[in-house]
């Protein structure tokens, strides 16, 4: 299982750090006091999730009719929402899972700031579904329930009803994946701890980890298999998520390109909220020795294959649109371009087709402020791409007289806001009490891609050479 | 668990360096009870003559179990129980099962995989770890070895370790 690193590799781990080093810089910001930066970050957002939960209260309590829907656009922001959440919750079980089974190294100090990402970008998106329910406290009849409550039982031959399974399997897999990853981690700070405080609650949740040969055996093991399920599985809700769309008849949404054009999409959005969140974090942490320009790097190279990807889709709809000779199929799209919905379209090809492909030049993918700006750029795109899909294939049917727009009131607005509050307060309180990076993982395959242990392995042969991975 | 039982233990700053030691260190016929790092070490459950985990087995029967609830309450709700007529096409529609089939699969795969991996090696929430050392999470791979087990004496055992490159050996009681 050896493996040899070609020396023209970057580093993934620079400064010359030893295991000690790794263990001290990730468990510093966990141990220390918060910083001034982090409590003006964590009060900001927590302002924001204050003033969002005022409007996803009122909402809930005064009903749907809050929102700005009118009999034509009957799904907008809500549904737009829902979809860039759960599409941003892809990249982090793409990262530690599909590059896991691809074996690359460089995704060990991101994967786990990624996955807890994936897990909270979920959890907006479900408050959306709850949201749009209108009477979020019967959730519940969407589940498999018997006819004691009074209703049938649910229709398995919806696509809404397996939303509801990929979505709910998705979170809580993703939660089990990060947890598992995350318990020789709170070993580690529980045996460096100081207080009681943190020797009790970092050893309540490290589960008497000791790091012995036999459970690592087995947890490789678990980690691979759960790879190997999360794999499939992240390729499955965004299929069916775009199937909630794909099996209508409506005009615009009846494409069979929707699965792929979707999971690429969200990979491509996922790839990029990861981005903007990483650099923040390298900063604010400190982490530019774990997180390099290499990683950086890497992330803009899959944006910039994935934008492509969703760039070919785009052009092709346009063409089936065309080539199928359907005349509303046709209507729809040229409306779409040219229609009043005219700049949200050309927003989403600006930002997601033609911005990312900037990044063919190296000196601009390791530009970290441009980086940072196109990340977020990429991002506003994907939001545009959602509602164009939804708000432009509703907005004219096939009836003149009830053609109408679609205005947002403070309630839609108020409840994206929502959205981001949750997103960043709990992004927050992870950055400040859990380990940020994976350092089992940066500790296994440091050697071969740390510049303290210099490739001198791969020359040498005899001694079996350890990694993982 | 024993009480008072006495160890010696092993410290190690090298990954391949404690791989190479656990042969070294078994060849001359001392039984060492475990080897603790602070992150996977390949072939060294081998090197160990630890057996093969059968976690990928369990993973399998309980993602078989996951496939067949899922079916059966499919099939039990859509065709048995209330069957609905959708376009005057068959109740038995299994194509339209497929994804809430997989999510079962996937889901009950994951649980069941993770609640045995806890439960084989004894993790739960609250559990006091049984620790030789505590740089063995950060940076030092402990090598524990039982004197009770072992015929060998106690200085013996102490100077194999130390020439297998054994930074450190200590004596720990539990």
């Amino acid at each position: 299982m050896s493996h040899v690193v070609s020396p023209i590799r970057e580093h993934l781990v620079d400064g010359g750090k030893s295991y000690h080093d790794v263990t001290h810089d990730i468990c510093k910001q966990v141990e220390g006091a918060p910083t001034k930066e982090w409590k003006i970050a964590f009060g900001v957002s927590c302002v924001i999730f204050a003033y969002g939960a005022y409007c996803l209260f009122w909402t809930w309590w005064e009903g749907i009719g809050v929102w700005g829907l009118n009999k034509t656009v009957g799904w907008a922001w809500d549904i737009t929402n829902f979809v860039w959440w759960v599409g941003i919750g892809h990249a982090g079980t793409l990262i530690s899972a599909v590059l896991l089974l691809f074996r690359q190294k460089w995704r060990t100090s991101i994967n786990r700031s990624a996955e807890a990402m994936t897990i909270f970008a979920v959890l907006c998106a479900a408050s959306f579904i709850l949201a749009h329910m209108g009477r979020p406290w019967l959730f519940y009849w969407a589940l498999p329930l018997p006819n004691t409550f009074g209703s049938l039982w649910v229709n398995f031959n919806s696509p809404l009803v397996w939303d509801v399974f990929a979505i709910s399997t998705y979170l809580s897999v993703s939660l089990v994946f990060w947890y598992i990853g995350l318990v020789p981690d709170l070993a580690t700070i529980r045996d460096r701890a100081q207080t009681k405080a943190s020797k009790f609650w970092y050893g309540l949740f490290s589960l008497g980890w000791t790091g012995s040969a036999k459970t690592w055996a087995r947890y490789e093991y678990v980690s691979l298999i759960l790879a190997g399920i999360s794999t499939p599985l992240v390729l499955s809700v965004h299929t069916i998520v775009s199937m909630d769309f794909a099996t209508s008849v409506i005009p615009g949404w009846h494409t069979t390109i929707f699965p792929p054009y979707f999971v690429a999409g969200a990979i491509f959005s996922g790839f990029a909220m990861v981005q903007t969140l990483l650099l923040i974090t390298r900063v604010v942490f400190k982490l530019e020795d774990y997180i390099t320009i290499e990683h950086i790097e890497m992330m803009n190279i899959i944006v910039t294959v994935t934008g492509s990807i969703v760039g070919i889709a785009y052009l092709t709809e346009f063409f089936i649109a065309w080539y199928s000779g359907v005349e509303y199929e046709s209507y729809c799209f040229i409306n779409r371009a040219t229609g009043p919905y005219w700049w949200a379209y050309w927003m989403m090809m600006t930002c997601n087709v033609i911005s990312p492909q900037l990044f063919w030049f190296k000196s601009i993918r390791t530009n970290l402020l441009v980086s940072f700006f196109l990340s977020i750029v990429v991002n506003v795109g994907m939001w545009f791409e959602r509602f164009v899909i939804i708000v432009s294939s509703l907005h004219r049917d096939y009836l003149p007289s009830s053609w109408a727009m679609f205005s947002p009131t403070m309630y839609d607005m108020g409840d994206y806001i929502f959205s981001f509050g949750l997103f960043f307060t709990l992004f927050f309180l992870f950055a400040k009490f859990l380990p940020v990076v994976n350092m089992a993982e940066v500790k296994a395959v440091m050697k071969g891609v740390s510049s303290n242990y210099p490739h001198k392995k791969s020359h040498g042969g005899g001694k079996a050479k350890t990694t993982t991975h | 668990m024993d009480t008072n039982q006495k160890y010696l233990v092993g410290i190690y700053e090298d990954e391949d360096e404690v791989l190479h030691a656990v042969s070294e260190v078994r060849g001359k016929g001392v039984k060492i009870e475990e080897v603790y790092t602070p992150f996977p070490i390949h072939g060294l459950d081998v090197a160990l003559g630890h057996p093969r985990t059968r976690i990928p087995k369990a993973a399998f029967l309980f993602g078989l179990t996951g496939l067949t609830c899922a079916l059966s309450l499919i099939s039990y709700t859509m065709v048995f129980d209330w069957p609905m007529i959708i376009g005057g096409k068959d109740a038995f529609a299994l194509p339209d099962w497929i994804p809430v089939s997989f999510e079962g699969t996937v889901l009950f795969t994951a649980f069941g995989m993770v609640f045995t991996f806890l439960a084989s090696n004894g993790l739960w929430p609250g559990k006091e770890p049984r620790l030789f050392d505590l740089r063995g999470t950060d940076d030092k791979f402990i090598m524990a070895v039982n004197l009770g087990s072992n015929r060998l004496s106690e200085n013996e055992i102490e100077s194999v370790l130390k020439e297998s490159g054994a930074i450190e050996v200590n004596v720990k009681q539990f």
